[in-house]
């Protein structure tokens, strides 16, 4: 696995074909978690936390286990179980060493669970047949592509509190409406070759 | 949640008072992503209203006998096994929406819906019930993901169901069927509801 390889692995996940606003992966912490900086950040590091960590260990179980045995039928049924306990691993450790964080977090944090981010993360690594290295700097990139998106957006809803918005659009239609223009924004890499 | 509800009134429910997408906010990822166009936005629906349907008949015979914890995993593990049956079904029978959905036909399992209203609804009502329950969410879900791929598919490439609407010169806003499209639709469909919720308030 050639460096350069690495590198187009990176860019393309965090920026060209973002989770949020190429993928629609993992929209429900986006617009669930985004009212405050603060707890946009904290979601961020957990995804990137756990993204990166089951994208390593679906990797080792689909190629040590699913495939020798011919079971990759068996493949959404295994990898959500691994990070479901994954999940709960990291809300033990978060709530032990950073009370004030898990507060913060409250329920979402069970949610990354059902966060399709990392359920879709590792069933595209699968389809790429990536290695070992890519299929975790993959998993890594994309965590910090969402991350990207969650502080941008919670940036600007936290500016959106003090304008002025018409009635109809306050509170969701408007956040919508933004990641509309975001995502526009960011079509702007899409003529990336890499 | 009251046992004796009417079925109509508890299909109502579902359908229009919790519709999953535009008063719940929930399972927005298949709801913006596969909607580019009416047909994959009705068979994504219908595809998610079969695993709910079945998924909550299934957890509300199997919750009496789960400990609470680990209730989730137990959960967890019924669903993804409907979803890859229902999944392995599509590939077979209908190849071409299978490929065109994707990815998002395992998320089915991640589908916020579905382990919510197995949660909220069918570990607590009796199995008649919570297929009842599944049938009105589900069909609120697909009734949102058809009309959310009409708009888009009839602004950003003039037809409906395949079927040219405007004729062969009708240029597609190519926008709507990219990413941002899906964003802007459902942004300004939601300010139409909040629009008549209001007025309706201030009666």
């Amino acid at each position: 696995m050639s460096l350069s390889l690495l590198f187009g692995i990176v860019i393309t996940s965090i920026f060209i074909n973002n989770v949020i606003f190429a993928q629609f992966l993992g929209l429900c912490p986006f617009f669930g978690v985004t009212k405050k900086l603060s707890s946009a950040l904290g979601m961020g590091m957990a995804v990137i936390f756990v993204l990166t960590i089951s994208s390593a260990i679906t990797w080792v179980v689909n190629d040590y286990i699913l495939v020798p045995f011919k079971l990759e039928y068996l493949q959404t049924v295994v990898f959500i179980l691994v990070i479901a306990s994954l999940v709960q691993f990291v809300e033990l450790l978060i709530q032990k060493s950073a009370p004030t964080l898990y507060q913060a977090l409250g329920v979402f944090l069970p949610l990354i669970t059902t966060n399709c981010a990392v359920l879709g993360i590792a069933l595209i690594n699968m389809t790429k047949s990536y290695g070992f290295i890519a299929a975790t700097v993959n998993g890594l990139a994309t965590a910090i592509g969402f991350t990207v998106a969650l502080l941008l957006m919670a940036g600007i809803r936290e500016k959106l509190e003090y304008s002025d918005i018409p009635n109809s659009f306050k509170g969701l239609p408007i956040t919508f409406i933004t990641a509309g223009l975001l995502a526009i924004a960011f079509m702007g890499f899409s003529g990336m070759k890499l | 949640m009251s046992k004796n509800k009417s079925v109509s009134a508890q299909l109502f429910n579902g359908i229009f008072k919790e519709n999953p997408t535009f008063v719940l906010v929930i399972g927005l990822c298949p709801t913006l992503a596969v909607t580019t166009s009416a047909i994959n936005g009705l068979g994504m629906g219908v595809a998610t209203l079969l695993v709910l349907v079945l998924s909550n008949f299934f957890i509300s015979v199997v919750s009496r006998f789960t400990p609470s914890q680990v209730r989730i995993p137990v959960y967890v593990i019924v669903i993804s096994t409907i979803v890859t049956v229902i999944g392995m079904l599509m590939q077979a029978y209908l190849p071409t929406l299978y490929l065109a959905l994707g990815i998002f036909v395992p998320l089915i399992v991640v589908n916020c819906i579905i382990l919510a209203r197995a949660e909220m609804y069918a570990a607590k009502n009796g199995p008649i019930r919570s297929i009842i329950d599944g049938l009105g969410i589900g069909i609120g879900f697909v009734l949102a993901l058809t009309l959310l791929g009409s708009i888009r598919e009839i602004i950003g490439s003039g037809s409906w169901f395949g079927e040219s609407l405007f004729g062969a010169n009708y240029q597609g806003a190519l926008i709507m069927i990219l990413p941002p499209g899906a964003f802007l639709t459902i942004g300004v469909l939601m300010a139409i509801i909040q629009k008549f919720k209001k007025r309706r308030g201030k009666r």
